[in-house]
């Protein structure tokens, strides 16, 4: 009998085979695009780690200089001698032809814990047989990914190359004596990544090598890792909200397909099927369903993330430096998640239904009359609830601070004016209709209005998609554009200049000096730290350059006058928001220098505190300090000139005398591949939720029918109500667009405002681009419109004698 | 004359082949004419109101409305001749349920541009809906709808004034109502009444009655 | 699929050409049998000259400093130390920085009559963190030394520190150097292949083991062998059976099985009590395994029987620890061995080259 029962619960689907696939796909889409964003995710994650392990980070502490002090290969030879089991690392960047790449060198005898010894298989030399002294002898080997290799230009003079999948993209291995020949540091290391096993015997290390610090594993790269957690947190955010507005075409679908079987439930149940197996059955049919569109879903999620990733790598380098492999390795935790999100989601689309099942009485039909006016008394429940959502966001923003506090408040308000919408375009149709002229316009006002409960959700959905568009394209674009500005400021230097050594740097200031024309800026820094956190104090010399150009948020009076006679130090936004620091406020720069704080300059891509102050001044405070970097200002036709005479006198390769343009160039090159991912991420969320009308629009047809019979009989052509059933989508998706833009903006404020704020520790201004809001109507427009017109070719090409099926008797 | 078939037949496509609907059906209505349909079901007869409502072709022969031959028109056409010449009142009433009772009633008049707001509020009041003129459809009882839709088709005053079953769905009583009112109304629009009905009583209130069988008449 | 990444093929590559006593391949082991081109070879006639020969050849290319000493600690247990430097040389010279060709590897191991501990580590040389110096004697690999307290090599210190044992060992010479072969030159296959070898065999040690149980206190002898070659093994030279042997009587032995080609090669050298050496002729020797011990999924002969007719030997070594096996890049067996039979003392085995099964 239960069997009996399925197959004839499931009979239903061979009826209306395209609910079936909207139920199918959309739980599809939202299990595709939440197990993309979770592939990305891990396996971004799965980088960091693998990154921070190749480098020695994770696991093992290391041993680093501390501020100020060098740490030289002697230091790693006497503390080898004292019983200590090290690990040589030395890095640096290195140019191969007009390309910079991150050198990592280590002792290929006693290499750091690689985990990428255990990694992924790699091509070997051409002869297969590796040989020793071909890696340690000169010319040597570089070791990079395949994709680093194809970057590298052909004319350059480069080292042998092997690649390898398990070197991090963007990353030069080699041994310590080719990379301590190429960064031409023979004497010098980064660190020492203590080994996991040491001996019994060792000497302290404040015997051997006083001037070095011992650093815990787990304290090393937070910085990065609280940055990309944000960006991880933004994917998701991003993956949920698509996730939800896959789940709307189901839930649209689940209840229909309940709903048109009520009638047989009825009958199952008046046959003896019990309501309990009726439920389960119901269930199963859920379950199995949501396995096969899981499983769809997988495979269309894992074709996004391998699609985006290398984009997505690209940005996570770009922004926060971090490196993430390219590739994509399946995971069982994001099959298993991914499956277990299409039956959650399958299960609260469904719960309605099961809900409306489970309290159906066995014998009475459903109430025929009233459904629209019940349908909107619910929206004013809905958008009450929505209200309240709303307004606990706010409440939540008030009240906390946070990343979390950023990020609910933006889920809240998103929702709650999901909920809200239904009745907002409830009360908007009515409004419309008393304004309609003629009969027709007064029918579509109406008639659209008594379509809205079929296709709030499908609406929220789009409204959803569209201010999710809004919002992150404003950020982007503020972004840019305050990017844009502020690189204009902090590059006013017509040339940037890196010479070998310090004696370069001093004949190179000279020699500018003794020109009429320029003006050399020496860029000189001490490392040091802050509360715990990095901080990098520069030293300038008084010039118009700072003065006219110094992007500054807040100042003293006379701050520039402070600054040069040493009585002030500007820091950057982040520092300042960090810590609560204002103009006037003093700043402890080391154990015994304190400082008044003169100004507050912004500081774009880069995390960690920055302060400024007279130069004269941070050498008398910090002893020498490296003088290799160099802004010169010239007269900028003459810049091209003085790059060449420059390059010629001191032998430089290109990439260390750069013009302003260029660098600019690849700062905003970099920032534009920062937001494919979002924004293609964009592009599928619109795409689903005018999927989502498609499938509201398909599911309503049959309901349609005998609403527009009438009205045909009355003369209005096919045609003409198909091009009516277009412009009540149009309406439609006008109207939520209308509703979308603010709540676009409240979100766009909220990523630039709150969560920059939290996440990176500098608010951008918010600019406002109406013509790309303009293109977005457009685009909701024509979502709708592709949407609706399947539905109106159906309505167009459809026979008369099924429209008088609407006036039949048997019916 | 009002309304003239001649000869007209009408087939459907089917599994085996044609499935012939009507054959050789020949009649004519002239106005304030009324004439009921009977026959049993299956004989065609809602086919048959439907093409003299130019809702759908026919195979051959010919229909006239007022002096317009249907076998003339295209789509466009027969949808412009429906506006402004044809009302029909459904067995399922087939009010618009987005719209009140008021937009109903004068719903196709105002497609026809040819609102009458003297006659339509006689209509309301004749058929008693003055209360209802602000309720919807689905707040209505079956023979409160079932007046609106004869109020909706007697708005536009056609010349030819169709209903298929028009009280098949309601009481003996109150289709006994609803009959009154019809015929009381189109003595004063001097239109021509088509009904089909398998009720003798009510075939027996009109001027003329034909039977159907098969597809021809008898 | 292979489950490792190049890095550790060239990681384990790097002690593969390093690994001296080893395994048997086509080529000798680890390339020791590969033609030395550029590389010095020894010559037969050129004199030994000390200091200077305690220091390195980086002509050659691949030398060793390998001491083993068999110990008694105050409990009575046996005890064996070993402490090797192996230099390989991936160029003929000498370089300063990370640059320089010289490889040098450390290995030291611990016997007791329970257990086995060693450890090795990796260097290059040109840094400092590993090398050799003649005058004054020391060798040293990061914190592990051996370093003379004198002129020569008579007086020396030895120390070796691992994360699971170290030890700290006085060393006194008791004789003189022993010269092996023809005056140092040492054949080691019948087509000629040889080293340069000289030993200092009777070191008195004293000092103190560190255990995972404890500190021992111990003394007992030593023996210092030095070798250096470019290509001692003959290329189808697969591992050899090395014998240190102290008879209660005050003489010595020194003999080998290079296994592979034709036949296996043997030699060695007898040292009488007052130390007078006398070079075995080829074939002279014989060692035959009587029992094999399952270690690290080899079968290793760990119970010899030692034959050398000319002096009426005839004698059982057997290991004090049989599973003594040097786990180590390239590994072998090599432990603390006793003497029975017709004479009997105490010694050290090594045994290379056992694959596993």
């Amino acid at each position: 009998m239960i069997w009996a029962a399925f197959l004839t619960l499931l009979s239903h689907w061979r009826r209306h085979p395209f609910q079936l696939i909207a139920i199918l796909v959309g739980l599809a889409l939202s299990t595709g695009l939440w197990s993309a964003v979770q592939a990305i995710n891990a396996e971004a994650r799965a980088s960091y780690a693998r990154a921070a392990e190749q480098l020695g980070q994770a696991q093992a502490d290391h041993l680093a200089p501390r501020s100020g002090r060098q740490l030289n290969v002697s230091d790693y030879v006497a503390l080898r001698r004292a019983g200590w089991l090290l690990a040589p690392v030395l890095e640096g960047r290195v140019g191969f032809g007009a390309q910079g790449y991150d050198l990592i060198g280590v002792d290929l005898l006693n290499p750091p814990p690689l985990s990428l010894m255990d990694a992924a298989p790699i091509s070997t030399g051409e002869t297969g047989e590796t040989d020793i002294s071909v890696t340690l002898l000169p010319p040597g080997q570089i070791f990079l990914h395949p994709d680093t290799a194809a970057t590298m230009d052909p004319e350059a003079d480069v080292p042998p190359i092997v690649t390898s999948l398990a070197v991090p993209r963007g990353t030069v291995i080699a041994d310590i004596a080719l990379a301590s020949r190429l960064l031409g540091r023979p004497e010098h290391l980064t660190r020492l990544v203590i080994l996991p096993d040491q001996p019994l015997l060792q000497q302290p290390l404040a015997d051997v090598a006083p001037h070095l610090v011992r650093i815990e594993a787990d304290t090393a790269g937070t910085a990065t890792e609280r940055l990309t957690d944000s960006f991880h947190l933004n994917l998701t955010a991003f993956g949920l909200l698509s996730f939800a507005v896959g789940l709307f075409i189901v839930q649209g679908s689940v209840a229909l397909g309940m709903e048109q079987r009520r009638g047989l439930f009825r009958t199952l149940r008046s046959l003896g099927v019990p309501l309990t197996a009726l439920m389960a059955l119901l269930a199963a049919e859920l379950v199995l369903m949501a396995l096969v569109a899981g499983s769809l879903g997988l495979t269309f999620g894992y074709g996004v993330a391998a699609a985006l990733l290398p984009d997505v790598s690209a940005t996570l380098s770009g922004l926060y430096g971090a490196n993430v492999d390219g590739s994509l390795t399946l995971r069982p935790v994001w099959v298993l998640s991914g499956l277990a999100m299409a039956l959650g989601g399958a299960a609260l689309a469904g719960a309605r239904a099961f809900y409306a099942l489970w309290s159906m009485p066995i014998l009475t039909a459903p109430r025929a009359g009233g459904r629209i006016r019940r349908a909107e008394r619910s929206f004013v429940i809905l958008a009450v609830v929505g209200a309240t959502m709303i307004l606990g966001a706010l409440l939540i923003l008030w009240q906390f601070d946070g990343l979390l506090a950023g990020f609910l408040f933006l889920g809240g308000i998103m929702l709650g004016a999901a909920l809200v919408l239904p009745l907002c375009l409830t009360l908007l149709l009515r409004f419309g209709a008393k304004t309609a002229k003629g009969p027709i316009a007064e029918w579509l006002w109406a008639d659209t209005r008594a379509q809205l409960p079929g296709l709030s959700l499908a609406l929220m959905a789009l409204m959803l998609a569209l201010a999710a568009n809004v919002g992150v394209g404003t950020m982007v674009s503020s972004f840019r554009l305050t990017f844009v500005g502020w690189l204009d400021q902090r590059l006013a230097a017509e040339i940037y200049v890196t010479v070998d050594n310090d004696d370069q740097g001093a004949a190179l200031a000279e020699w500018i000096a003794q020109r009429e024309d320029a003006r050399a800026l020496p860029i000189r820094w001490h490392d040091t730290t802050h509360q715990q956190a990095p901080l990098r104090i520069y030293g300038i010399l008084d010039d118009p350059t700072y003065r006219n150009n110094w992007p500054i948020l807040d100042a003293l009076p006379d701050v520039w006058t402070q600054i040069a006679d040493g009585n002030g130090v500007l820091i950057n936004e982040q520092l300042a928001r960090r810590h609560g620091y204002g103009p006037g406020d003093r700043i402890l720069l080391s154990d015994s220098w304190n400082m008044t704080i003169a100004g507050i300059y912004s500081d774009y891509g880069n995390p960690n505190g920055q302060a400024i102050l007279s130069l004269p001044l941070l050498l008398e405070q910090v002893g020498p300090i490296a003088n290799r970097q160099f802004g010169i200002r010239i007269r900028p036709r003459e810049a091209a000139q003085l790059i060449q005479d420059i390059r010629n006198r001191y032998d430089l390769p290109p990439e260390r005398v750069a013009d302003q343009s260029t660098i600019k160039a690849q700062s905003l090159s970099i920032f534009d591949r920062t937001f494919v991912v979002t924004d293609a991420l964009n592009v599928l969320t619109l795409g689903v939720a005018a999927f989502a009308m498609l499938t509201s629009l398909l599911t309503l047809w049959g309901q349609r029918l005998p609403q527009l019979a009438p009205i045909w009989a009355m003369g209005i052509t096919r045609k003409n109500l198909a091009r009516l059933d277009i412009l009540r989508s149009l309406l439609l998706a006008a109207l939520t667009a209308c509703f979308a833009l603010p709540l676009g903006l409240a979100l766009a404020w909220a990523l630039l405002a709150v969560i920059n704020v939290e996440a990176f520790g500098w608010r951008l201004p918010m600019y406002l681009f109406p013509s790309d809001w303009a293109r977005l109507f457009v685009f909701a427009l024509l979502a709708a419109a592709l949407a609706a017109l399947l539905p109106a070719r159906k309505l167009e090409k459809l026979s008369p004698s099924e429209l008088l099926k609407a006036f039949a008797n048997e019916r | 004359m009002v309304l003239k078939i001649r000869d007209v037949s009408k087939s459907y496509p089917s599994r085996s082949g044609k499935t012939q609907v009507l054959q050789d059906i020949s009649l004519s209505l002239g106005a304030g004419e009324s004439l009921a349909l009977t026959g049993d079901s299956g004989s065609g007869k809602s086919t048959l109101l439907h093409l003299a409502a130019a809702l759908e072709g026919f195979d051959s022969g010919e229909i006239t409305i007022g002096d317009t031959q249907l076998s003339t028109l295209g789509e466009a056409g027969r949808a412009r001749l429906r506006q402004s010449q044809v009302s029909i009142v459904f067995q399922q009433f087939n009010l618009i349920p987005s719209l009140t009772v008021e937009s109903n009633l004068s719903l196709h008049a105002r497609i026809a541009d040819r609102r009458d707001t003297g006659w339509e509020q006689r209509l309301v009041n004749q058929l008693g809906l003055s209360e209802l003129l602000h309720r919807f459809p689905d707040q209505l009882s079956g023979g409160q709808q079932q007046r609106v839709a004869i109020g909706r088709a007697m708005a536009l005053r056609p010349a030819l004034l169709l209903a298929d079953e028009p009280t098949g769905n309601l009481d003996e009583t109150a289709s006994e109502a609803v009959m009154e009112l019809m015929l009381d109304l189109l003595k004063d629009s001097r239109a021509a009444l088509f009904l089909v009905t398998h009720s003798d009583a009510i075939a027996g209130r009109l001027d003329r009655r034909l039977y159907l069988r098969k597809g021809r008449v008898s | 699929m292979n489950a490792r990444g190049s890095f550790t093929r060239i990681c384990l590559y790097c002690i593969a050409l390093l690994a001296v006593a080893t395994s048997a391949h086509a080529q000798g082991f680890a390339g020791l049998g590969t033609e030395a081109s550029g590389f010095a070879v020894p010559e037969r006639g050129a004199a030994l000259d000390f200091p200077r020969d305690h220091g390195p050849h980086p002509a050659y290319r691949i030398e060793w400093w390998y001491l083993t000493a068999n110990l008694k600690g105050e409990d009575g247990a046996d005890y064996g130390i070993q402490w090797t430097l192996f230099r390989s040389a991936l160029a003929p010279h000498e370089q300063s920085g990370w640059a320089s060709p010289q490889i040098w590897m450390g290995h030291a191991g611990l016997t007791t009559q329970r257990a086995h501990y060693f450890s090795e580590r990796l260097a290059r040389g040109g840094i400092g963190q590993a090398g050799v110096t003649a005058s004054p004697f020391a060798a040293w690999i990061d914190d592990w030394e051996m370093r003379a307290t004198d002129t020569g090599i008579d007086a020396m210190t030895l120390t070796a520190n691992a994360p699971a044992f170290s030890y700290v060992l006085d060393l006194e010479a008791q004789g003189p150097l022993v010269l092996h072969g023809d005056k140092g030159y040492s054949v080691k296959s019948q087509s000629g292949q040889a080293s340069y070898y000289y030993s200092q065999p009777r070191y008195e040690v004293s000092g103190t083991l560190t255990l995972p149980s404890g500190p021992v206190t111990v003394a007992g002898q030593a023996w210092l062998d030095r070798e250096w070659s470019s290509q001692p093994l003959d290329e189808d030279q697969s591992g050899w059976d090395w014998f240190s042997l102290s008879f209660e009587s005050g003489e010595k032995l020194m003999g080998f099985v290079l296994r592979g080609g034709d036949r296996n090669f043997t030699s060695g050298t007898w040292i009488a009590a007052d130390g007078t050496a006398t070079a075995l002729e080829p074939g002279q020797f014989a060692a035959t395994p009587l029992d094999f011990t399952s270690v690290e999924r080899r079968s290793v002969p760990t119970r010899w029987q030692v034959n050398l007719p000319d002096r009426n030997l005839s004698a059982i070594v057997e290991a004090v620890y049989p599973k003594a096996w040097m786990g180590t890049a390239f590994p072998y067996w090599e432990g603390p061995v006793r003497v029975s039979g017709s004479h009997s003392g105490m010694g050290y085995l090594e045994m290379t080259g056992y694959e596993p099964e």
